[in-house]
């Protein structure tokens, strides 16, 4: 009777294990993607107003942000570079 | 918190929700990336990013707030999806698709109720589930992380499983279908 049972404790077993943790990393990256969407549209808006500004944020980066007051962590100009791929790819 | 509150609670830009959604559905996301698209590990994390940035901007779009999972799990299909094109422009998505050997995407959602059974029975059957189904976990990590003897860790598990599967009864989930406007 349990072979044929879709749910037999080897079965929930397996399930269970379908579903093994994401990357700490990954994770931590997606829960900020609100602080670098709002980096972001910090930036633009400096940029619209400062064209000095404006040539830094298209040339690097990490400069514009370190700028703008910001610490340039690696990940942080990864997550604003991928949010600013995001808005331009909903732009076009 | 249920999933429409959830939604709700990060239309008003609250971090907490936002977190909390990211947490529940992370593995989701992870297990269809890596596992349903058998993603490089690479493109699996640029789909996952994808994935919750397309989610993060588009919340707004959502019909129904309760619909979140299946919504999620249709952008990510399209990410994915969009990723093995972009990487095999020469050779159809289908072919590609075909290829793939890992769990099947129904699976996945299968798996993703029994992990919400899984929150429902609590620790710490959680845990220790997770740990040596999800985590691959040896005996010997879990007796020492959970303080509890080795020799009894098999009966715990398969109590547990039986907690389980009587919580996961009448949770089979249905179709996918998008919430999305």
């Amino acid at each position: 009777m349990i072979e044929s049972d879709p749910y037999a404790e080897e079965d929930i077993g397996r399930l269970i294990g379908l579903l093994p943790p994401a990357p700490e990393g990954w994770v931590r990256a997606a829960q900020e993607i609100p602080a670098f969407r709002a980096m972001l549209d910090e930036l633009v808006e400096r940029a619209e107003a400062d064209k000095v500004f404006q040539a830094t944020l298209v040339a690097d980066l990490e400069a514009a942000i370190a700028e703008a007051g910001y610490e340039p962590e690696p990940r942080a100009v990864e997550g604003v570079r991928r949010q600013m791929r995001a808005r331009d790819a909903s732009d076009s | 918190m249920s999933d429409a509150e959830l939604v709700k609670r990060c239309r008003e830009g609250s971090v907490e929700a936002w977190n909390e959604l990211v947490e529940r559905f992370s593995r989701y996301v992870y297990a269809i990336c890596s596992r349903g698209f058998g993603l490089s590990a690479e493109d699996a994390e640029d789909a996952f990013q994808d994935v919750f940035t397309r989610v993060y901007s588009r919340l707004e779009s959502l019909r129904d707030d309760s619909a979140l999972r299946p919504w999620i799990a249709q952008t990510t299909r399209r990410v994915c999806l969009d990723r093995i094109a972009a990487n095999s422009r020469e050779e159809p998505v289908e072919e590609v698709m075909a290829e793939q050997v890992g769990p099947s995407l129904d699976e996945i959602d299968e798996a993703f109720a029994v992990r919400e059974a899984l929150d429902e029975i609590g620790d710490p059957c959680r845990e220790l589930l997770d740990r040596f189904f999800a985590r691959d976990e040896s005996y010997r990590t879990i007796g020492d992380e959970l303080d509890i003897p080795q020799g009894t860790i098999a009966s715990r598990i398969s109590r547990c499983l039986d907690k389980l599967r009587k919580e996961f009864e009448g949770r089979k989930p249905g179709r996918p279908s998008s919430g999305e406007q």
